[in-house]
């Protein structure tokens, strides 16, 4: 579904990735760990398609298609969904304007008739329960006022309605008190499917006992210096990232 | 960064003005000038009663010794007074139109095509329509209907002929032709409007509104519209405006007076959509308009609502004396500008009476070239006790190449009164944008769609069918304003 190949980028003129490779295939989810700074929300505003960066070099493949040659909402109709690890604040807008419109866009680009109102509200419905999101959120403007639990929450929400191929949730876990890591985690679960892939990204370990990963990559210095199952995310937690960075160091 | 920033900078691109065609219509237009002869024209043109000639000329006379107003944060070429054509009518056979079958089928065409239709049938149910097209009035509907519970709404000239003595009460009684420049041009040759009056105790069953088309080259339009409401009366009112697209600068200077009595209420709700003018500042309506409302006794409320996206140049203050105690003012706006467009409008309101009480919210929100100035008038004067004001005025800036201004004036003559005001300005955010886009929302959807939510506060003032043609006007004045 996602093919990365020697990935490099700079912002600004300062190399933040140096090379990253990732496969991912339908019915996966990839964890990406790291420290700090170690390019972790650079690789996924580069594959939601924010235009501050420099490709230097490398491909993207998705779905067979050049990512990189698409524009943002082009891969969101397309079926990249990026889980925001600070999501905006829009005054004025309701969640429901703001989601039909997100919604019925994505519905013409696939084909599909566009929803009325009425429609609208009963899919926003069933989803809502889906991510245990009370409705009074929905009535509100986007992310005006929530807390940073209920925006976390309401980012899974906009996945549900989405139905994203490919979603990448960035520190979707940061900030999050262990009720609302719950549903977060229940969230995510729940909209695995077979045809869909997720890459989370996260800082810590403790997100990955509600979601359980297929792989689980460290990412360090804009590489990924280490691969394997969820036992290394233990590993990491146990021994820390500077074991990593030693092992990195000394090849 | 590069990138994002040519994303804001490119705001220069023409928006779509889908009102900017001309209609083919046999049209009577006095030759270019304005001199008394002019007036007498006018006035005879019109069968006028003698005070309203005689009202035109002392007007004529005293514009004669004024000077244009430069104080206002806007430039333009200077006018060339003579150079316009004071009166256009469109020909018809019949001075009055008795029902909609006399009009000629052209016409009405003309409105269907900006989406008015003038066959009651038609109409969106419950709104009463005034069409002014240059100088006349064509057409008034439902008059029948609201005359039966008294109400009088017709086309100014109609007005005049019906009901002379409810003008010569009440006009000017609240715009005196003194005032300044602009109303001093209007009161000497202005030529059609419309004319409401709400006789006591009744609440107006549907809105009224006039929509003003100008069609003819090189007129100047010069409405007055004249809205009375008696005690306990209630009215809702509604005004639109379109003008063809055309490389020279045209002139709109009206006058509106509204008077309420004792307890009454009056809603004016304005969506100005004049045509802007290319992206390079050629051409478009020059609006310079003088609104003012009297709350003249107890418990009276008057509140304007103005939805600005067209003309080229905007002067304009809707306003409002609170001279009767307990009585409510309200102002709420929002002002678009992209290209070169220039705007100049706020509001004043003149608190005489005692607990009077006036909200302003000011949304101004500038692209392109343009600049965008809020300039407001807070006086209470030294009898207005316990007094209220509260104004909150907001600008919003897409891109760096584009003005935003605000120019509010307090004066305040009464200790127990309060006065607040908050002002603030930001841009629109790229995080923001790219949120949206995230979700899949083009550009321009996602720039109507925070430029709504920005204006929100106002938008949600107006009547139904009204809010939803604002909303798709401000996403079509800012369309391709951005990436």
């Amino acid at each position: 579904m996602l093919s990365i190949k020697n990935l490099k980028v700079s912002v600004e003129g300062k190399p933040i990735l140096n090379g990253l490779n990732l496969e991912v295939a339908e019915g996966e989810v990839h964890a990406i760990m790291g420290p700090n700074g170690s390019g972790k929300s650079t690789f996924a505003s580069v594959i939601a398609g924010r235009d501050y960066f420099d490709i230097k070099e490398g491909e993207v493949k998705y779905l067979g298609k050049n990512l990189l040659e698409m524009s943002p909402e082009m891969r969101s109709k397309e079926g990249i969904f990026l889980g925001f690890q600070y999501p905006v604040e829009i005054p004025g807008v309701s969640m429901t304007n703001f989601m039909r419109a997100a919604l019925n866009e994505k519905r013409e680009h696939l084909g599909l008739k566009q929803l009325s109102g009425a429609e609208f509200i009963k899919i926003m419905e069933e989803k809502q329960e889906l991510v245990n999101i009370q409705s009074k959120l929905t009535n509100r403007s986007v992310n005006e006022g929530f807390s940073g639990g209920e925006k976390k929450k309401n980012e899974i929400f906009q996945m549900a309605l989405l139905e994203p191929k490919l979603s990448v949730l960035d520190e979707t876990d940061s900030g999050l008190d262990i009720d609302a890591l719950k549903i977060v985690a229940n969230g995510v679960n729940y909209l695995k499917r077979k045809d869909n892939a997720t890459i989370l990204i996260t800082h810590y370990q403790r997100l990955l006992d509600y979601i359980i990963p297929d792989f689980v990559h460290v990412l360090y210095d804009g590489k990924i210096v280490k691969s394997g199952g969820k036992e290394l995310a233990l590993e990491l937690e146990e021994k820390g990232y500077e074991w990593i960075k030693e092992i990195t160091n000394k090849e | 960064m590069q990138k994002d920033k040519n994303i804001i900078n490119k705001f220069t691109e023409e928006s779509d003005y889908k009102y900017g065609f001309y209609s083919d219509i046999e049209t009577e237009i006095a030759p270019k000038g304005l001199t008394e002869e002019t007036i007498h024209f006018i006035s005879k043109k019109k069968n006028e009663p003698d005070f309203m000639l005689e009202f035109r000329l002392k007007a004529f006379r005293h514009w004669q010794t004024m000077k244009e107003p430069e104080w206002a944060h806007v430039k333009y070429q200077p006018i060339n007074y003579q150079d316009i054509s004071y009166y256009a009518a469109p020909k018809t056979k019949k001075p009055k139109h008795e029902s909609i079958e006399d009009v000629d089928p052209e016409l009405i065409e003309t409105f269907n095509k900006l989406g008015i239709p003038l066959e009651e049938q038609k109409i969106l149910s419950g709104v009463a329509v005034d069409a002014v097209m240059d100088s006349a009035s064509i057409a008034t509907t439902y008059k029948k209907k609201l005359a039966k519970e008294g109400i009088i709404f017709s086309s100014f000239s109609e007005a005049l002929q019906e009901h002379p003595e409810l003008i010569k009460k009440h006009i000017a009684t609240v715009v005196p032709y003194t005032d300044n420049f602009f109303a001093a041009l209007n009161s000497a040759v202005f030529s059609d409007g419309s004319f409401v009056y709400i006789p006591k105790g009744v609440s107006c069953p549907m809105d009224l509104s006039t929509y003003f088309r100008i069609n003819s080259a090189n007129t100047g339009q010069f409405e007055r519209t004249l809205i009375v409401a008696e005690e306990g009366s209630y009215v809702s009112y509604l005004e639109g405006c379109t003008a063809p697209m055309r490389s020279e600068n045209q002139l709109h200077a009206a006058v509106v007076e509204i008077i309420a009595h004792k307890n009454a209420e009056v809603k004016y709700s304005t969506v100005q959509n004049w045509y802007p003018g290319n992206k390079e500042g050629k051409g478009g309506i020059y609006n310079f308009v003088t609104k003012r409302g009297i709350c003249k006794e107890e418990n009276a409320k008057i509140s304007w609502t103005q939805v600005e996206t067209g003309s080229s140049v905007t002067w304009k203050y809707p306003s409002l004396i609170l001279k009767g105690d307990n009585s409510k003012g309200e102002f709420f706006s929002v002002a678009v500008t992209n290209n070169k467009q220039q705007a100049d409008t706020g509001t004043k309101m003149i608190h005489l009476g005692n607990n009077t009480k006036s909200s302003i919210i000011s949304k101004g929100i500038s692209a392109g070239f343009s600049n965008n100035s809020y300039r407001g008038l807070v006086k209470i004067g030294k009898n207005a006790n316990n007094s209220r004001n509260f104004s909150q005025c907001d600008s919003l800036l897409l891109g760096d190449k584009c003005g935003a201004h605000t120019f509010p004036y307090i004066e305040a003559q009464n200790k127990s009164s309060i006065v607040e005001h908050e002002a603030t300005t930001s841009k629109i955010s790229e995080d923001q944008l790219f949120y949206c886009l995230q979700r899949g929302i083009e550009m321009d959807n996602a720039i109507g769609l925070i430029v709504n939510g920005y204006a929100k506060d106002v938008l949600k003032k107006l009547p139904m069918e009204f809010a939803v043609e604002a909303e798709k006007l401000l996403s079509i004045s800012l369309e391709g304003s951005v990436g």
